[in-house]
Parts: structure tokens; C-alpha cells; sequence
């Protein structure tokens, strides 16, 4: 299993066993945490999915497609780490990824 | 005074739900009006994936949000439904009976409809522009800041600041910019969404001075009793900075908002409108609630349960319109009287 990190707006952290193949929006969902709100369950089509990556792992991750990145125009307080959760794909390198939430979804 | 238009059916939304409703109401000879606030047909398929595809559809493996929308409206087209687009329902009230209901809607563009019954097709609600979660935005709207521009002489001789990177920050950049004192587009990165003409107009106008455009993102506004003087802003390079603007455009996109319907005395539960699952009837008799926007217990948010909750929401509602007529069940195959409905016969 992959162990994945997030925290939230007041700094709080939960960890959770991914499966993968998932999204890193459905690990989220899959274990109520909150701050998600993956109001179009992952079709790249709302952007209240964003989330910020530790910066130590922006690199490791594949790259935003075209249509992540026009998504990312619709959410706010975009920074260089934004992603939105639902485009990321957990596998076993993934393992101790850590993302952060932001205050407010859209 | 606005003429009162009269129609058998009213439909409240026109995503695919409400599309598919108006071929269950033709064929019991009912004729349809639909609303949408959307300047456009097809709800959530065309606005938020029109380019997605669907496996879900019976008989479709897969057809494109758009796809489905344009494949209803060619099944619909033998009825010719009125559309009456770009509206927002604001009001419902009842001037009928029980026996025989009675309805009067109205619209935000100062439409008035007299309906025999009302199908609610609201989906998720009204399609309404994002609101930045800018702190004190509130103060500004209607005054400063504007998520449409509905009089371009509000925009005269003023320095306006618009934010985004999609069509309508671009057009609208492109028709302010000429009346404007000063125009500045802000966006997150150096690429738009935007028709690729606008981006190249937009950018030959920066060229020559006549228009600015600042890659970041607004922080904060500042100003007194809702007259906005500047906006902070993060740069791309991280530093802050204001920039002097008496108009913010924000064009976010659209979310859906349940909106008015909360206010035409439906019971609700949790936003959804409760019904029951033989005719898909409100808690007031002659309006009904088909597609997302309705509850009932094992209800799922799919498009062909929204097509069925359609097909027998017609049947109550052909008892209303025709309370003398009786109703035979027939095929589409085989009922030469459908069939002539359908102009195929
Ligand atoms: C990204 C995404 C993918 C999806 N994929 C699938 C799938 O694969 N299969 C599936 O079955 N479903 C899917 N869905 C769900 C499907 O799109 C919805 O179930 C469907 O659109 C519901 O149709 P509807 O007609 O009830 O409402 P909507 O499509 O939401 O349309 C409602 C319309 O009513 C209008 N409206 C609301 N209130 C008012 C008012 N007061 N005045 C005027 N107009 C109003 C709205 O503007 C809107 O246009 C998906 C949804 C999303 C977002
Ligand atoms: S869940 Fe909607 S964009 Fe990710």
C-alpha cells in the first residue's frame, strides 16, 4: 500500500493507506478527508479538487496535462505546486507523498 | 405590460433531462415551453463536458456530452418546443386548485408564463458565475465589481481590471478596451484558454500600449463603500503589488446555486426536491421534479434515471392537461398515431 499524507488548512495531518490505480481525489474521498470537494468526480471539471504539493515532490509527479492546467485557471490562490487531485494517479513511487489543501475549494 | 405566454407544460431547465421530457409530452400531444439561465441548451452535458464522453447511455457505448445534447435535440425537434434561454426562473406561484392546478412563473428578464402544470428540471441549480473567495467581496458586488457586463456604458472612461483567461475575459477585454480609460487583463500563467484570434488581438494591443496585461492573481480589494481604488495582487514572481482599478471583472467560470427554487414553498431536503416515484410529483400536486434535482429513497444522479423519472411524470401530467381523456399505452414501433406525431407515419 501507498502511504499518502494530507494536510489540511489549520496544519493538521492525516495519513492514509492508497490503492493503486486510484486517484489521489478518490484516497481522499475514500477516507473523508476534508477540504475535497471533487464536485464532478473527477472529470476534470470543477476544480474544487486543487491541492498543493510538497515541493520536494512537484518534480516526481507526471507533469499537468493541457487540460489540467485550463482546469487550474478556475481555482483560486493557484501556486507553481497547484494540482488538481483528481488528474494523479497513485503507485507504489508515490509512497510518502505529502499534499497540502488549500483554505477554500471554489 | 409583457404578454403572459400559456402553455400545457413548463419546463424549468434544459439540460438533457428537460430535453428528453418535452418527447414523453409530445407524444401525449403536450406542448412545452423550456427556461434555462444558460445562454445555451443541455445543462451539465454541454457546459461542464461537452467534450467528454459518456458509457453509460442505453444504446450509446459512448457518445460525447455535446454529442447527447445535439442527438435529444434532433428527437425532440417533431414537437418544436419553445426555448426561452439566457433567463433565470424567480418566481412559481399557484393561482389554480388541486383538480385543476394553475401556475404563474416568471422570469428575471421580466418573462410571465400561465402553466397547467410545472416540470422542474433544475439539475443542480441555476448555472451562476464563481465568486473569487476574495475577503470583503461582498461589499463590491453590483457596484464595483460585476461577474457580466450588462450595460457597457457602466464601463465608460474607467480603469477595469479583469481577471481570467477564457473567452469571456478575453471578448470582453477586446469590446471594454475601446471605451475604457485603461484596461488590464490579469492571469495566472502566460497561456489562455481563450480563441486563439482574441489572444492574438488582446496581445497586439499590449504591443502597442494601449491595453496592459499582468500575469497573477488577486488577493485583496481595496476601497470605501463599495468603490473599489485598487487590487492587490500576487505577481508570478511572487511579489505584491496594487494595482489602481475602479472595476474588477472576475471570470471564473460557472457553479451551480439551487438559487429561487428554495423560495416557491417546495418542501426541500438538503437542497433536493422531494417526489414520489410513480408520477414524480411535488408536495404541490401539478408541479414535478424530474432529473437531479429530485429525492427519492434509491435515487441515483444518472441521466437515464432522469429519462425514466420523464417518461411517467408525462402520465400525470397528460391527467391534468386532459383530465377527459383516457390514456392507452402504445409503441413508438408500432402506434401509427405516435408515429404521426413523430412525423415519421
Ligand atoms: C463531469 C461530469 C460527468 C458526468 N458523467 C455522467 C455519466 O457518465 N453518466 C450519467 O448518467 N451522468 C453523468 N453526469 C451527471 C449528469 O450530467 C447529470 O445527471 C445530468 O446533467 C442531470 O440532468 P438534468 O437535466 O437533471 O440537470 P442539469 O444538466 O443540471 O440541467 C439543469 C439546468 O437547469 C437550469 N436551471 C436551474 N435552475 C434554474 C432556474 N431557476 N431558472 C432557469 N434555469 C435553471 C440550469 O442552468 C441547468 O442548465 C456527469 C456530470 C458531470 C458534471
Ligand atoms: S474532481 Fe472535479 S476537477 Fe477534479
Amino acid at each position: 500500500m501507498t502511504q499518502i499524507t494530507f494536510i489540511d488548512a489549520q496544519g493538521t495531518a492525516r495519513s492514509v493507506a492508497a490503492e493503486d490505480g486510484a486517484t489521489l481525489m478518490e484516497t481522499a474521498v475514500r477516507n473523508a478527508i476534508p477540504g475535497i470537494e471533487a464536485e464532478c468526480g473527477g472529470a476534470c471539471a470543477c476544480a474544487t479538487c486543487h491541492v498543493y504539493v510538497d515541493p520536494a515532490w512537484q518534480d516526481r509527479l507526471p507533469a499537468p496535462q493541457t487540460m489540467e492546467e485550463d482546469m487550474l485557471d478556475f481555482a483560486f490562490d493557484v501556486r507553481p505546486n497547484s494540482r488538481l487531485s483528481c488528474q494523479i494517479r497513485i503507485k507504489a513511487e508515490l509512497d510518502g507523498l505529502t499534499v497540502t489543501t488549500p483554505e477554500r475549494q471554489a | 405590460m409583457t404578454e403572459t405566454i400559456k402553455t400545457d407544460a413548463l419546463i424549468i431547465g434544459a439540460g438533457p433531462v428537460g430535453l428528453f421530457a418535452v418527447f414523453e409530452l409530445g407524444l401525449l400531444d403536450i406542448k412545452c415551453h423550456l427556461i434555462d439561465i444558460l445562454p445555451k441548451i443541455g445543462g451539465q452535458c454541454a457546459e461542464l463536458y461537452p467534450e467528454k464522453p459518456i458509457y453509460d447511455i442505453p444504446g450509446f457505448p459512448v457518445v460525447t456530452g455535446q454529442g447527447l445534447i445535439d442527438n435529444l435535440m434532433k428527437q425532440i425537434e417533431p414537437f418544436g418546443p419553445t426555448f426561452h434561454l439566457g433567463q433565470m426562473v424567480e418566481s412559481l406561484e399557484s393561482i389554480g386548485s388541486a383538480q385543476a392546478p394553475l401556475f404563474r412563473v416568471t422570469t428575471d428578464a421580466g418573462a410571465v408564463f400561465e402553466a397547467k402544470t410545472v416540470l422542474i428540471a433544475a439539475g443542480g441549480g441555476s448555472f451562476q458565475p464563481k465568486k473569487p473567495p476574495i475577503a470583503g467581496i461582498d461589499d463590491y458586488e453590483g457596484k464595483s465589481v460585476f461577474y457580466a457586463v450588462r450595460k457597457m456604458e457602466e464601463f465608460r472612461d474607467r480603469t477595469i481590471l479583469i481577471v481570467g483567461g477564457g473567452d469571456s475575459a478575453l471578448d470582453w477585454t477586446l469590446n471594454l478596451q475601446p471605451i475604457a480609460k485603461r484596461v488590464i487583463l490579469m492571469h495566472r500563467r502566460d497561456e489562455f484558454r481563450a480563441a486563439p484570434h482574441s489572444v492574438d488581438q488582446m496581445r497586439s494591443l499590449v504591443a502597442d500600449g494601449k491595453m496592459d496585461l499582468i500575469l497573477g492573481q488577486v488577493m485583496a480589494l481595496k476601497g470605501e463603500h463599495g468603490q473599489l481604488e485598487a487590487a492587490t495582487i500576487r505577481a508570478a514572481d511572487n511579489t505584491t503589488i496594487d494595482v489602481a482599478c475602479d472595476r474588477l471583472l472576475p471570470f471564473f467560470g460557472l457553479t451551480m446555486k439551487l438559487g429561487p427554487i428554495a423560495d416557491w414553498g417546495l418542501n426541500l431536503a438538503e437542497n433536493l426536491i422531494p417526489v414520489d416515484t410513480e408520477k414524480f410529483e411535488t408536495n404541490v400536486p401539478g408541479i414535478f421534479a424530474i432529473g437531479d434535482i429530485n429525492a427519492y429513497p434509491g435515487k441515483l444522479k444518472l441521466i437515464l434515471s432522469g429519462f425514466h423519472e420523464g417518461a411517467l411524470a408525462a402520465q400525470k401530467v397528460h391527467r391534468y392537461v386532459y383530465p377527459e381523456k383516457r390514456l392507452l399505452f402504445q409503441y413508438t414501433t408500432s402506434s401509427s398515431s405516435l408515429q404521426k406525431k413523430l412525423g415519421v407515419a
